[in-house]
Parts: structure tokens; C-alpha cells; sequence
């Protein structure tokens, strides 16, 4: 059992809330998923108060909502978005973002990990948006993490898993550590291989959110990520260069 | 008083960030900030707006 900061998910999805084509259509996703983690935002309050009919729809789906601190660049940033989280949102979980690079929406983490201490240290229990790289992780577990989520490719790119052998480099190296690969999931399998690799969470949104059916898409991602679980769970056989015949040899028939 | 809500320079007659919203008629869950700095919704009373302030009013958005 993984627990997020003691708390324990109904499954190991985490879906975002942003780009379903309605608002109907991204509850009726997020029902067809299963998922128990609704990752959100803040943005200006536009004319009209579209905010608080958006929060209402969240508060009736009864998940986890995990804030993001999404297009931030800056320390001071972040850190000021994560608190105005933690007061619209009353929760103490946050998704932390910090954003280095512009194309590519690659994590700064030389910034993540400052950002992180500060957050931590003020009661915050953060999820950040990392990299594979092993030193980032020991560096965020010890500003206080206790959660480390990988990107899988760049945000909303689809790519699927860039770099299987890092992350499981990172799921060895970190075995005790609930990991969450973020980001550039595109397909069922993509979340299926992260399961496959011992991956304890997927976190996606623009997988289902764009696809041309995003309610079937989420139940896809759903049973992909039960089979994922299910495949690690079950031992699964090394991979070899050679065949291995799998009939038995002994007791064929003598025919030539 | 001129201050700069959410970007945009408008003329203001409230004394305390509390009163701005009520002026604005922002209601339901938002977070504020002066000036870069986060302002919790309890200090909110207590915050005297002035002339130049910049000020964010965020709400609940769709996020990934």
C-alpha cells in the first residue's frame, strides 16, 4: 500500500482538470477513470466568477485536489502561488512547478529543490515536478519531499516515456519512495510501461483531455494502469536476446 | 485611489483589501496577493490598500 503523505489514493491515477472540451465532459472523465486525485490551478478570477462553478464541479466528484504552482519561474513565485493554494484550497498538498526552460517546459530544478525546502519547512507536503535525475531526487528528499514525480516526456507532448532506463535507475535507487511519473503520457500503454516499472502513480491530463473521446480515453488510461499494476505485482519474466522454447522438446514426435 | 487589479489600472474608493473585494464584487474562494506578497484571507480586514498597489485576485481554475 503507498501512501501519499499517509493518505491512501482509491487507485494510482492522478488526472488534470484543464482542457476537456466541457465542463461536463471532464466530470464524466474524471468518473470513467476512477481517478482519486484532481491536480488544479489558479488563475485570475475572470468576469462572471467561472472560478467558483469550476470548484463546486470539483467538490462534487469527492477526490483529492492537488494544486499545481503551473507556468511559475521563480522561487519567490512559486512559493507565493503555493500559499494562495493553501488558502482557496485548504489543503497542504502542492504540485510544485518550477518552469527553466520555455519550449521544452523542462523543471528548474536548482530552483525546485530551494523551493521545495521553503514549502516543506512551512508545513507544505510537496509534490514536485522533476527530472529523472538521481542527484535532483536525493536533493528533494532531503529538502523534505516525500513524493517524487519524473516526467515522462515534455508537458503535453505525448512522447510517452523518453527514458525507461532512468526511471528504472530511479525506481531502484529510491524503493521505499512513492514515485509519480508526470507528464508526457500520451497513450494507455505509456501509462501501462509506468506501472510495469514499479511506479507507484501516473499523472496525466492532455492524454485524455485532447483526445477525441475523453471519457473512453480515461477508462482506457484506467484499465491500462490496473494492468500495469497488476503486470509489476505478478513478477514479470526478464526480457533475453535468444529464443527459449516454450513447447517442451522432450517427447516430440520422430517424423523426419 | 488608483490601484491595479488583476492588470488593469481602476479607481477604487475601498480602504482594506476585505472592502476591495466587496467593491468588486468577488465573492467565494479566492487568494490575494499586494504587490507579489500573499495576503491569507484572515489579514484581509486588517490590510490597507494604497495609492500604486498592485493586486491579484486568483480563483480556482482548470489545471494539469
Amino acid at each position: 500500500m503507498t501512501l501519499f503523505y499517509g493518505t491512501e489514493l482509491p487507485n494510482p491515477l492522478m488526472l488534470g482538470t484543464a482542457q476537456y472540451p466541457s465542463p461536463a465532459i471532464l466530470e464524466q472523465a474524471f468518473r470513467a477513470s476512477g481517478a482519486g486525485v484532481a491536480t488544479v490551478s489558479l488563475r485570475r478570477e475572470g468576469a462572471g466568477g467561472g472560478g467558483q462553478a469550476f470548484w463546486q464541479m470539483i467538490c462534487d466528484l469527492d477526490v483529492h485536489v492537488l494544486p499545481n504552482t503551473a507556468g511559475c519561474h521563480t522561487v519567490k513565485e512559486a512559493v507565493t502561488t503555493a500559499h494562495m493554494a493553501r488558502d482557496v484550497f485548504g489543503t497542504t498538498w502542492i504540485k510544485l512547478e518550477l518552469i527553466g526552460h520555455t519550449d521544452s517546459l523542462q523543471p528548474d530544478v536548482y530552483q525546485l529543490v530551494e523551493a521545495a525546502r521553503i514549502l516543506t519547512e512551512d508545513g507544505f507536503d510537496v509534490f514536485p515536478y522533476t527530472t529523472e535525475d538521481l542527484i535532483v531526487g536525493e536533493r528533494l528528499l532531503g529538502a523534505g519531499c516525500q513524493v517524487l514525480m519524473p516526467w515522462g516526456a515534455p508537458i503535453g507532448s505525448g512522447r510517452g516515456l523518453n527514458n525507461p532506463y532512468a526511471l528504472r535507475a530511479m525506481r531502484a535507487e529510491f524503493p521505499d519512495v512513492p514515485l509519480v511519473v508526470d507528464a508526457g503520457i500520451g497513450l494507455p500503454s505509456h501509462a501501462a510501461q509506468a506501472m510495469e516499472l514499479g511506479f507507484d502513480a501516473v499523472l496525466l491530463n492532455t492524454a485524455v483531455a485532447r483526445a477525441g473521446d475523453p471519457v473512453a480515453m480515461a477508462q482506457a488510461m484506467k484499465l491500462a494502469i490496473e494492468a500495469g499494476k497488476l503486470a509489476c505485482d505478478a513478477d514479470p519474466i526478464e526480457a533475453r536476446d535468444m529464443a527459449e522454447a516454450s513447447t517442451p522438446v522432450i517427447g516430440k514426435a520422430f517424423l523426419s | 485611489m488608483k490601484i491595479v487589479l488583476n492588470g488593469d489600472t481602476r479607481n477604487v474608493s475601498a480602504a482594506t483589501l476585505a472592502d476591495l473585494l466587496v467593491e468588486c464584487g468577488v465573492t467565494g474562494r479566492v487568494a490575494t496577493a499586494v504587490n507579489e506578497d500573499f495576503v491569507p484571507a484572515a489579514l484581509r480586514e486588517d490590510h490597507k490598500i494604497k495609492d500604486g498597489d498592485r493586486i491579484e485576485i486568483v480563483a480556482p481554475m482548470q489545471g494539469g
